[in-house]
């Protein structure tokens, strides 16, 4: 039988609709001239392609196949962990800022719970910050892991892929031991880390270290030296010093330009002076040179970590104040005051005083800041974070600018952008 | 290379800018200059440009509301976080701004990286930076009505109708209407 064809009526766009649709004149003044006339031509690219790291959308102008003008376009992974954060308690914030940089979680952590700290005037354990090295730099490895990994494959290297997440599954588990969670632990809090180190987490990291200097040295046999990879990579996307700093790139993208610039070790937290660890530089600030530092990243990574596990302290993993830590469940059956506090910390929370403080840490991507501000209530007023993707992606209209629509692959992926960062 | 030697910076500014500064605020180590907002760019660029300054990276510009409570000269605060490389140090400048003309000069001249930190806060808080050369929404989406990060704003969830407020509402619904 055949079925009846069923006519669909044309449905009316009611006018306030009809508003929405994007027009040519909206991009007067953003894109050249040429675009007006159709001389260019405008493509756009994202915010589902497969090489734009999550979901960002470029605008391009192109003459041919160069490209004349790049609007980055962010927004779509925008989830409002700001003002999120505005209606909780310091403490069930944390759990948020994972959420923002999903590539490094840690790091969110760290900068969230340092502003804390220096907002309420918390002290933090000898033995909670050389913990807290260790996550950071683990942290550190895992993020350049799953980006060496996609950068490479998205320049069509695929077996770097594959390698880097074989690699990143041990680091996934030793962070499962360590706080229950594979990805968005938490584990870093106000005050210290969330527990101690589980007996397994020690020969675990042992044996991490023994074996990943050598998967290291494999990355670079099949990418450093590749005459494939040079050619696609080497003389790409240049950012000078100076454009660097005025653009606001942090981290090792700005590093690669020559820029001798880490908070690492210019304005030391957590006891990062004590570390012996070099910081690599580039020389000539393109793709290539991003890829190369980080790749020295990776094993300043480990010098740092070697040194920390050393020297692990013993003593308290978090802050012994009861008035903002809450006391162990052991002690609740015990004393009378620990249940007053283990109440008031979990209805109400601890108050912080009506003033703004700002913090700012390296994060694997560069410079992540947190402004807080205080109310004298429980809640923060106002929970702001500069996030170094943003800033990359800010500026990557100005470093495309005359390449290859082929290279902008390269340069989104070299300057390490992760749009849960970028968006928050 | 010879390097100038470090100045204070709250000193500097104001002896160069001696209208320009209206309080000064140390706390927890970090020094806040309040800054009258007319005065923001020249202050910007005395800060970026003096020997024995240079502020050369600016970290971050953020905002806050402190609405509804009006201890403070301006219902929305701007505050710009700079950074000296060269001095490895921090300084905040903040500017209140009033709450029915929320107005400053840009900075995008003196910091391009000024550029989408300042559409974020016209974004996210309505305040309007003068001269930025493309004040877009940038992480909201272009059509939506409010400014999220207020304080006034509500949290989210549907607003419950009554018969106050259902024409206010009904005009952010366009097509429940249809």
């Amino acid at each position: 039988m055949v079925a009846p064809i069923v006519k669909v009526e044309p449905v009316a766009i009611p006018d306030s609709m009809k508003q929405w649709e994007g027009s040519l004149e909206q991009l007067r003044g953003l894109v050249s001239e040429r675009a007006m006339t159709g001389e260019t031509m405008l493509l756009n690219m994202g915010p589902h392609h497969p090489s734009t790291h999550g979901v960002l959308r470029l605008l391009l102008e192109l003459d041919g196949e160069q490209i004349v003008t790049c609007l980055p376009d962010v927004g779509y992974l925008h989830t409002g962990i700001e003002k999120s954060i505005e209606s909780k308690s310091y403490e069930k914030a944390v759990p948020l800022t994972d959420r923002m940089d999903y590539l490094a979680p840690m790091s969110n952590n760290m900068v969230f719970a340092l502003a804390v700290e220096k907002l309420t005037g918390l002290d933090v354990p000898e033995r909670a910050q050389v913990i807290r090295v260790i996550c950071l730099e683990l942290t550190r490895i895992n993020s350049h892991l799953v980006w060496l990994g996609t950068h490479a494959l998205d320049m069509g290297a695929m077996s770097v892929f594959l390698y880097c997440f074989r690699e990143r599954e041990y680091l996934l588990d030793m962070f499962e031991m360590l706080s229950g969670q594979r990805l968005m632990g938490s584990y870093i809090r106000p005050g210290g880390v969330w527990r101690d180190l589980p007996a397994e987490f020690m020969p675990a990291l042992e044996r991490f270290i023994n074996y990943f200097p050598g998967k290291v040295d494999d990355y670079e046999k099949i990418l450093t030296n590749n005459p494939l990879w040079i050619d696609r990579t080497q003389g790409i996307g240049v950012i000078e010093p100076d454009e660097g700093i005025a653009l606001g790139v942090s981290g090792p993208s700005l590093r690669a330009s020559g820029v001798n610039w880490d908070i690492r070790k210019s304005q030391p937290y957590s006891g990062y002076e004590k570390y012996d660890f070099n910081v690599p530089l580039g020389e000539h600030g393109d793709v290539y040179d991003r890829f190369y530092v980080r790749i020295l990243e990776l094993r300043e990574s480990l010098k740092i970590i070697q040194q920390a596990m050393k020297n692990v302290p013993g003593g308290a993993f978090r802050s012994t104040n009861r008035k903002f830590v809450p006391p162990p469940r052991a002690e609740l059956g015990r004393s009378m005051e620990a249940v007053i506090h283990h109440f008031k910390l979990w209805t109400e929370g601890y108050a912080a005083p009506d003033q703004e403080v700002f913090v700012a840490i390296e994060s694997p991507r560069g410079e992540i800041g947190c402004y807080l501000h205080g109310t004298g209530g429980n809640k923060p007023r106002r929970a702001h974070f500069k996030t170094p993707s943003f800033m990359h992606i800010s500026a990557l209209g100005k470093i495309a600018e005359g390449h290859m629509i082929a290279d902008l692959v390269g340069i989104i992926g070299s300057v390490d952008i992760v749009l849960g960062d970028s968006d928050r | 290379m010879h390097i100038p030697k470090a100045l204070d910076p709250v000193e500097a500014v104001k002896g160069a800018y001696p209208n320009a500064v209206l309080d000064v605020v140390q706390f927890r180590d970090e020094t806040t200059l309040v800054i009258h907002p007319q005065e923001i760019v020249s202050v910007a660029r005395f800060l970026r440009g003096t020997n024995g300054l240079i502020y050369n990276y600016l970290s971050d510009i953020s905002s806050v509301d402190y609405f509804p409570d009006y201890n403070r000269p301006g219902r929305f605060g701007v505050c710009y976080h700079l950074l000296s490389m060269l001095y490895t140090r921090r300084i905040r400048l903040k500017v209140y701004l009033p709450e029915d003309e929320p107005v400053v000069p840009t900075v995008v001249n003196v910091w391009p990286a000024a550029n989408w930190l300042e559409r974020e806060i016209y974004d996210m808080m309505g305040i309007i930076f003068e001269g930025h050369p493309d004040l877009r929404r940038v992480l909201m989406p272009d059509d939506w009505d409010g400014h999220p990060l207020r304080r006034d704003a509500p949290l989210g969830y549907e607003t419950v109708m009554f018969s106050f407020n259902v024409d206010e509402i009904n005009k952010h619904k366009p097509y429940a209407q249809e």
